[in-house]
């Protein structure tokens, strides 16, 4: 259960980046997952309202997007999406794949924002 | 009242990659091998550890570890038994390791008296495998006791791991442990993994784990 430090270090890098936007509130955070990184969504829903009450992310939703994982295969010279984590075979000529290309990503998209009045009248 | 998209495109773990790509440079550097050891609690790392600590030692390598765990530093007094520097990292209820404890825990030491750096995870299979280190290796453990398909039940932290180690063969027969299985399933996972059948009571398979740490440090120093 490590989504709680996950979660933590996501508003700090939305907080970071609303330095741009002062007295800015956040909407929604989107977020890129990979398959393979190692975390659940539900576990990041339910820990992501208490790492963002009283910040400026609060109230705002939590948007997950998962990435398959993706490997190249050597035989097929080919990047090929792998559709169980239970075998990293290639799903066409089921050489055994190992170079992963896509599946470890832990990223913040984006962020919707709504500004505040002053910063836009600047 | 204006709504804007901003794009971040940033990694969540940002501070963490940044501080174990800093570490895994002075590693580098210094000309240490580091190994980050991930397993369940209860698979041995601590017993495979010590031997690990205490042959490498005999054969005149100059060894060092970090050994992380919720409480306590049982294993840290275990391990310094080997002779070789040992720090206890206590995460106070974290369940992984982060590039910024091992960061702190090194202050002092100089890294380039060492040959092996060993960095014993917090026994846990799914955590550790999303924070990196500035390890070069990561050695992911399994005791025979385990069951065969643990592979295929955190594919996440075996498919991460470069290395990995199969603990307490000496009680194989004893509890009925399918080696052929844990091999195909590990392989499932982890296509081309070299792994070690070990004992740290016995100590077979120590042997094999030991020129394997000697080619990669020696790999290691040429690159």
């Amino acid at each position: 259960m490590h989504e709680l430090s996950i979660v933590s270090s996501v508003v700090d890098v939305v907080i970071e980046s609303l330095a741009a936007y002062p007295g800015a509130r956040v909407k929604e955070v989107r977020l890129r997952v990979g398959l393979l990184a190692s975390v659940v969504e539900d576990s990041l829903q339910f820990c992501y309202g208490i790492a963002t009450e009283g910040t400026a992310l609060d109230g705002s939703k939590l948007v997950v997007k998962v990435l398959p994982v993706v490997m190249r295969c050597e035989s097929c010279a080919a990047d090929v999406e792998i559709a169980s984590l239970q075998s990293f075979r290639c799903p066409r000529c089921d050489a055994p794949v190992s170079d992963l290309r896509q599946g470890r990503e832990m990223e913040i998209e984006s962020i919707e924002i709504d500004e505040a009045e002053e910063t836009v009248k600047q | 009242m204006t709504t804007r998209i901003v794009e971040l495109r940033q990694g969540i773990l940002k501070k963490n990659d940044e501080l174990a790509r800093e570490l895994r440079g002075r590693f580098v550097g210094a000309g240490v091998l580091v190994l980050n050891l991930v397993s369940s609690p209860g698979t041995g790392k601590t017993a495979f550890l010590e031997r690990t600590l205490r042959e490498l030692r005999e054969g005149g390598a100059r060894v060092a570890a970090l050994v992380g765990d919720l409480e306590t530093d049982n294993d840290a007094r275990r391990l310094a038994a080997s002779g070789a520097p040992v720090r206890q990292i206590n995460t106070h209820g974290i369940c992984h390791l982060e590039a910024e404890m091992v960061g702190k825990h090194l202050e002092g030491w100089e890294l380039g008296a060492l040959d092996f750096l060993f960095i014993e995870n917090v026994g846990n299979l799914v955590c550790p495998s999303s924070y990196d280190l500035g390890e070069k290796i990561r050695v992911a453990l399994l005791s025979v006791t385990e069951g065969e398909d643990k592979p295929l039940k955190y594919p996440t932290l075996f498919n991460s791991a470069d290395a990995a180690v199969i603990t307490k063969m000496d009680i194989a027969e004893a509890v009925g442990f399918d080696r052929e299985a844990a091999l195909k399933n590990l392989r499932a996972i982890r296509p081309g993994i070299r792994v070690f059948e070990t004992s740290a009571k016995s100590g077979s398979g120590m042997a094999e784990w030991l020129e394997y740490l000697k080619e990669q440090r020696a790999g290691k120093t040429a690159s």
